[in-house]
């Protein structure tokens, strides 16, 4: 309690008066020094990060039999240890791309929705509706998908294996319930909603009015004035909302642990249920596992953290490259 | 913006009269719990057991197999609750976890699904400087392999049949081999879905070794904690499989007895070779127990497991779970407390408490040489 009697009285009296120019230079000096120290705490912290991860993930791969990069197994318990993170490379790649597939074209559509076409009474509320899904833990969507959506989606699979099977990726080979990658992407296209699509929203806010005008003014109709100045606008916006959600998506972990029935296997046929990805092999095996197989996980996690900052500096590229058109116009 | 600020910094202050709160509520918490250590003085037996305190006091902590949690839970509440100055904690990882926590003397005992292999017996002896880690098989249980199949209520199946399904050889219910097992039975020309469990685990290497065992012929792979067949689907933990199996027509997954019994799921009677197929229950699983061997050396009680045994009633898909201590060298603070916990889970009271949980008692012969085994510890 003695802690709270300091913190509760300066501001009554003392605090208020002094800051508005005397004290100006302490002050600066004293928020330089905390800004400057929260800057590099940050870069001391990503790096301790970086070398924590290297090491463990060193002590491991120097102990893999099997290739790091190419071995179709995880079995560091095993004698010999063999381990390899391809399935797993493969496999949230490929449910992160179904989850962008499904996910952004929505986000747009709704973004598009919200701040074009729809009557203001009704965008707020469809707004808040679509952060709401924000803020639902991830847990709860891999329950949901576990027992809901997984049952629910035999239909469509055999909708999918029946009509679309020649593409051979449609293809339903396996028997068994939608525990597949297809399954997982659908979940994360669920949860990457929200974020696509308040940033993509408030870029599209932000096309200015005489943008706009101009092509009403030519004659365009609505459709038109979207595609002719909305889009053009947003689209680097759009690009760096659907790469938020895209980190989102490859790191996601407890809906995806929840809902794909993993396996070591990598098959193109994302309807069958198995594979697996980073997120979803570290929270499965962590508990079981031993000094070397934490250690192997670890490895994993560093791939994933790789993966994370290369699609990240990709999308920086593609926004710096996009600047100067949306730039000039803002 | 003034009054802006002091908002802020009022919340502030709000935020830090909270977090100083939890501060003082944590502190709370942990002065109860030396309090309670310090409050009993050991030594007092309760009227309603029969378990000897001896001396045992302060906290013990134990650390490892998930299988065998629910036993001991069972056993720490009675125990505590006959030995007030006891505090007893076990952690339930896993196997690995527990072997390594007790390598590194962080524990008092440890709970393991295998025995000990040699590099890690060797390992303990830095642990027990006079001794080294033994065996103590202290808790056993059938393996049950759960079904769901509508229509369908009981199901006999032998090794080689299980071992096919779980390889997926066989695919559809009304395979003609599960058909010869079952006369009679409306088998439906359904897939089957096996699942097995995705994360390593004792269960897993416990199937295994019995059906390298049993079927030889048809279970080529190795027996490890992780599932070596390629194929089926997989779920997380006993609960995640039994769930699965409850959920999905044509399911056939393998969990603890408890998991089925508790979730209403039929379980397959095993055609062991005997007269009639052998129903998954603790007794069933006790007597295969007794037809096992001991194969540790010295003080170690490790055992080898009848899996192909075709004694009447015996249940061979079974798992056997230890605890792991020094035989002597235990640390001299913890050593009363562990040798009287391990008396009284040895004892008939302690493992009657198993049978009542979906467990098997260790039938009486390996029992006794447990007893002997403990009481032995130093």
């Amino acid at each position: 309690m003695a802690s709270i009697t300091p913190i509760d009285t300066p501001p009554a009296s003392p605090a208020p008066p002094k800051p508005a120019k005397s004290t100006g230079r302490a002050g600066d000096k004293i928020f330089l020094g905390l800004s400057q120290g929260s800057g590099i705490l940050l870069l001391l912290l990503m790096a301790s990060i970086a070398v924590f991860l290297s090491y463990r993930a060193a002590l491991a791969v120097s102990k893999d039999e099997g290739n790091f990069f190419t071995t179709f197994d995880w079995n560091p318990a095993g004698d010999p240890p063999v381990f390899g993170i391809a399935v797993l490379l493969f496999g949230t790649v490929v449910s992160s791309i179904i989850a962008m597939v499904i996910a952004v074209p929505i986000a747009v559509g709704i973004a598009l929705f919200i701040s074009h076409y729809a009557p203001r009474r009704l965008a707020a509320p469809l707004a808040y509706v679509v952060d709401l899904l924000a803020a639902v833990p991830s847990i709860i969507y891999g329950i949901w998908g576990a027992l809901f959506l997984v049952p629910y989606l035999e239909g469509l699979n055999l909708w999918l294996d029946q009509f679309l099977g020649w593409t051979y990726i449609f293809e339903k080979t396996e028997v068994g319930v939608a525990r597949s990658l297809f399954t997982v992407g659908i979940l994360l296209a669920i949860m990457i909603l929200p974020i696509v699509t308040s940033v993509s929203r408030e870029v599209f806010l932000q096309v200015p009015k005489m943008n706009e005008e101009a092509a009403l003014a030519l004659g365009a109709t609505r459709w038109e004035v979207i595609r002719l100045s909305v889009l053009p606008f947003g689209r680097s916006g759009v690009i760096s909302a659907s790469m938020l959600g895209l980190g989102r998506a490859l790191g996601e972990t407890m809906a995806v642990a929840t809902v794909l029935s993993p396996s070591f296997l990598i098959s193109m046929h994302v309807l069958n249920p198995g594979g697996g990805t980073f997120a979803q092999n570290i929270a499965a095996k962590f508990d079981e596992a031993n000094q070397l197989g934490r250690d192997a996980l670890i490895a994993s996690g560093l791939v994933l953290f790789v993966l994370t900052l290369l699609v990240n500096g990709a999308a920086r590229l593609i926004i710096a490259r996009r600047k100067e058109y949306s730039g000039a116009n803002a | 913006m003034k009054l802006q600020r002091k908002n802020r910094l009022r919340a502030t202050a709000l935020g830090a009269l909270a977090v100083s709160g939890a501060l003082v509520l944590t502190a709370c918490g942990s002065d109860d719990n030396t309090s309670g250590d310090t409050g009993g003085t050991g030594g007092e037996t309760s009227a309603a057991s029969n378990i000897k305190c001896d001396g045992a006091k302060g906290q013990l902590l134990a650390s490892g197999s998930s299988a065998q949690k629910n036993a001991m839970d069972l056993w720490i509440k009675n125990y505590m609750a006959a030995c007030p100055g006891v505090e007893i904690n076990y952690k339930s990882s896993s196997s690995g976890e527990g072997i390594i926590a007790f390598n590194q003397g962080t524990v008092g005992f440890a709970g393991s699904d295998s025995a000990l292999k040699p590099e890690e017996v060797a390992e303990s002896k830095k642990i027990c400087k006079t001794g080294q880690g033994i065996n103590l098989p202290m808790v056993g249980g059938p393996i049950a392999v759960g079904f769901h199949l509508e229509g369908v209520d009981s199901l006999t199946l032998d090794a080689s049949t299980l071992a096919k399904i779980f390889d997926n050889k066989i695919k559809k219910w009304n395979d003609p081999a599960i058909a010869k097992l079952n006369d009679g039975a409306k088998l439906p020309d359904k897939a089957i879905q096996a699942f097995h469990r995705s994360e390593d685990s004792g269960t897993t290497q416990n199937l295994g070794k019995y059906l390298a065992a049993a079927a030889p012929e048809d279970w080529k792979y190795e027996a490890e904690k992780k599932w070596p067949a390629p194929g089926g689907q997989a779920a997380s933990g006993s609960s995640g499989v039994a769930a699965q199996v409850k959920q999905v027509d044509g399911a056939i997954g393998y969990f603890e007895l408890s998991y089925a019994s508790s979730q209403s799921i039929s379980t397959v009677d095993i055609a062991t070779g005997g007269a009639t197929p052998v129903k998954a229950t603790s007794e069933n699983a006790s007597k295969a127990i007794g037809a096992a061997k001991i194969k540790g050396t010295g003080k170690d009680l490790a055992l080898d497991l009848d899996y192909t045994t075709k004694a009447e009633g015996a249940y061979p898909l079974v798992l056997v779970t230890y605890e792991v201590a020094c035989d002597s060298g235990n640390k001299s603070d913890t050593l009363a407390t562990v040798k009287s916990f391990l008396t009284y889970t040895a004892s008939d009271e302690g493992q009657k408490v198993l049978a009542d949980a979906g467990y098997a008692p260790i039938p009486a012969e390996i029992n006794a040489k447990v007893r002997e085994t403990v009481a032995g510890l130093s």
